[in-house]
């Protein structure tokens, strides 16, 4: 299984949109499963700074450090992967920063006095953003010994409808700064997020407005200047099983339901109160059936950017680490990873 | 109650969600058996006698995003305006399609009416009262933004606030300048006085708490140590100031310089030192609609889907509320599901659906289906309604369990509960149904 192709086979870096509700820092994290079966080491980044990476792994809550959280299965011929994970903020991230290339870790404490931490952290606008991504660039970069310290980085990202401004690092910064260190610290992180080693990921459900979002960020993200952002896969979460075959389906939505079979095989279950309990149920058919027809309109559209879309079950008893891994394989067997 | 109604209001349904939820199409209700597990139930909210009530003045809002906020804000928007109220629905991002459900081909920073006719033969059964009207607007944070300048400094400094480069990324793109402005609308929407009823639909914060913070920050920002050290050099020139203030100021403008650049330090100095006459207008205004927010005739709804995410950020809202001394009217709850067939079991839903298909395979294996289609058994029309009942079953089990869990902490919240539409809520009729189970018991 280790040389078998996948759709975004030379993307290192992976970021992970979609809207709210939609099970994005689920997602994110069964990706980073997936991206670590076969002795992977992959960095999952969480930045809004939600807490929903230990929410989802069950863990207490995690400190601005690479920590390892997960392991990847092993299989019979493969050794596990790891997944690490880090929540990082723009404040921390600003500390980092100013360590790193200015040594100036001491200054801190009198930043955060004057409300310079404010300031760079959720006023001027796009630093905050510039901190974060430039986080999880240097993580892509990263070297030891020659080769990368990660083999991918999957970041948790903020919602579709603040994508394209959270990803377009230098045109947000520019308003701020045309010249000087962030400017350039910002351009190096651009350079990375249009690279073809950086592919972002929509996570949507079969409802009308997280779809409309992921078609609008699509379309957003690829017009961006600079030759535009590559949009990697669509992540169609929380999808459940149609019971019904499409004529059935059809005429169910219609409110046609064979109420008379119903009560019969009601009864030939050893029901009681068949005939009513029928009536109920056709109900309860007819609204699945008015939601499937929708949903499958959702679908064609979702099919209009010519990207690839993975399917991913509904896990109806809520997320557990069985079911990341559930999730996980179903990103694999689908090729997104 | 202060509305009579002309028949009698629906039954109300308890805090068991694992009943029907749309009446007329449901059968009968499984009366009796649904406290046997003695869910926590918490007070239910009634929704209508707090639009009914003339003193309720302002709504919001809040929850985190896509647990169908401005949806909500619509609805009851609606729902008051067909009783009677003069309703303004200030929304912060609507959809687009949730634009054209209110008869709007766009919405701008002006409210605008929205042609909305009652059905007559339903004006009565809904508790009706002729006389309303409903406007929505949808904030433009950098118009709004803008116009306080204006409203604050002479025609030469605001031409020259609003030319500058910094301001222009403050006022499009600072992460609480959105619900910052919300809250400046909203103080607007409260003086013009023109409206009885103003409903608020919150920003799509990342967390539901922003939407309390963000104004404070600014206002903290723009008032704080950091501005007035950045004002100094403009107003002193030169680099005098540096002897004047102590060591630890002067490295921070050394650090900023050498970390921003010195062309930012420098259009931030320019465009601070130019708002410098604004900041006490700035204070006031927050401080105005924070007391505004406070006043009695403020009224806050938490929204939430019954899922464990947003009921975690409901919560931190509702103690974030009583902490702050804000007046919680309750949770609306959105989307959740029941049953027309609560009284069967996922359990003995899923043993009937096996049973019948342990018969179906059987009579598939003996060749005797006389069926059309090889898959299709006898059967398979009830196994199928049987799943999906049994899946339905669980799903409802699951949001009962989290929002009881929400009441546990909280038993004295309030709480409405809006069934699930099966089909996403695009229109005026949309809208009405959902404000249907707004419904007083």
């Amino acid at each position: 299984m280790s040389t078998r192709d996948t759709d975004w086979d030379g993307v290192r870096l992976h970021v992970v949109t979609g809207k709210g509700g939609a099970g994005k820092t689920t997602v994110a994290s069964a990706l980073a499963l997936a991206l670590a079966a076969g002795g992977k080491r992959v960095l999952l980044i969480e930045v809004e700074g939600r807490q929903g990476i230990a929410q989802v792994f069950d863990c207490p809550p995690l400190p601005y450090e690479e920590r390892k959280i997960a392991v990847a299965p092993p299989s019979e011929t493969q050794p596990g992967g790891d997944v690490y994970a880090l929540v990082a903020d723009p404040e921390s991230a600003l500390l980092e920063y100013l360590e790193m290339f200015y040594n100036l870790r001491h200054a801190g404490m009198a930043l955060t006095r004057v409300g310079v931490m404010d300031f760079v952290t959720t006023i001027a606008p796009g630093l905050r953003d510039v901190l974060l991504t430039g986080k999880a660039a240097e993580a892509v970069r990263r070297k030891s010994g020659g080769r990368p310290v990660y083999d991918a980085v999957v970041m948790d990202a903020p919602p579709t409808g603040r994508i394209g401004r959270f990803l377009n690092v230098t045109s947000e910064v520019s308003g701020l700064a045309r010249v000087g260190p962030i400017r350039n610290h910002a351009d190096t992180v651009q350079r990375v997020i249009h690279s073809p080693e950086t592919a972002v990921h929509f996570v949507t459900t079969l409802e009308e407005m997280p779809v409309q979002e992921a078609v609008d960020g699509i379309a957003e993200l690829r017009g961006m200047a600079g030759g535009g952002i590559q949009v990697g896969g669509i992540m169609i979460n929380m999808v459940r099983p149609l019971e019904l075959d499409p004529g059935q389906l059809r005429a169910a939505a219609a409110g046609s339901v064979d109420e008379h079979e119903l009560a019969l095989g009601l009864k030939a279950a050893g029901i009681d109160d068949s005939v009513r309990l029928a009536a109920d149920l056709a109900a309860e058919l007819t609204e699945h059936a008015v939601t499937a027809v929708g949903q499958e309109q959702q679908r064609r559209r979702l099919a209009e950017p010519g990207t690839p879309r993975y399917e991913l079950p509904m896990i109806s008893d809520g997320i557990d680490l069985g079911g990341l891994y559930r999730l996980a394989a179903a990103l694999r067997d689908q090729g997104a990873a | 109650m202060s509305q009579e109604h002309s028949e009698p209001a629906a039954p109300r349904r308890e805090a068991d969600g694992a009943q029907g939820e749309r009446a007329g199409r449901g059968g009968p209700q499984a009366g009796g058996r649904q406290h046997r597990n003695l869910p926590v139930a918490p007070p239910l909210l009634d929704v209508d006698r707090l639009i009914d009530d003339r003193r309720t003045r302002v709504i919001v809002c809040c929850g985190s995003g896509g647990v169908g906020k401005t949806t909500t804000a619509a609805a009851i928007g609606l729902r008051a305006a067909e009783r009677g109220r003069h309703v303004v629905v200030l929304t912060v991002d609507p959809a687009r399609r949730l634009a054209q459900s209110m008869g709007l081909t766009s919405l701008d920073n002006t409210p605008r009416p929205v042609p909305f006719t009652e059905a007559a033969g339903d004006d009565q059964a809904r508790g009706g009262t002729p006389g309303g009207s409903l406007h929505a607007m949808m904030l433009d944070m950098k118009r709004t933004f803008d116009e306080i300048v204006e409203a604050h400094a002479d025609p030469d400094r605001a031409a020259q606030i609003l030319a500058n480069p910094f301001y222009q990324s403050l006022s499009s793109g600072f992460s609480g300048t959105q619900e910052y402005m919300a809250m400046e609308k909203l103080g607007q929407l409260r003086r013009a006085d023109e409206w009885d009823l103003i409903v608020v639909d919150t920003p799509p914060s990342r967390s539901a708490l922003d939407f309390l913070d963000a104004p404070q920050r600014l206002g903290r920002f723009l008032d704080g140590r950091l501005i007035r050290l950045l004002v100094v050099p403009a107003k002193v020139g030169g680099r005098a100031y540096l002897k004047v203030l102590n060591a630890g100021f002067g490295m921070v403008t050394g650090v900023l310089t050498r970390v921003l650049g010195a062309g930012v330090l420098r259009d931030v100095q320019t465009f601070v030192s130019a708002l410098d006459t604004m900041f006490g207008g700035f204070r006031e205004r927050a401080d105005y609609t924070y007391r505004l927010l406070r006043a009695p005739g403020t009224a806050f709804l938490v929204i939430a889907a019954p899922e464990p995410d947003a009921l975690r950020e409901a919560s931190y809202f509702v103690e974030r509320l009583a902490q702050e001394g804000m007046p919680l009217a309750g949770l609306i709850l959105n989307r959740v599901h029941g049953s027309p067939a609560a009284r069967l079991s996922a359990a003995r839903s899923l043993a009937a659906a096996e049973t019948l298909q342990a018969a179906d395979n059987g009579s598939a294996a003996e060749g005797s289906a006389d069926y059309g289609s090889a898959e299709r058994g006898p059967h398979a029309l009830a196994i199928a309604a049987l799943r999906l009942h049994a899946e339905r079953m669980q799903l409802t089990a699951a949001e009962r369990r989290v929002s009881e869990h929400f009441t546990t902490a909280h038993p004295h919240v309030p709480v409405a509960k809006v069934p699930d539409q099966a089909d996403d809520v695009h229109d005026l009729a949309g809208l009405r149904a959902v404000g249907d189970s707004f419904r007083s018991p």
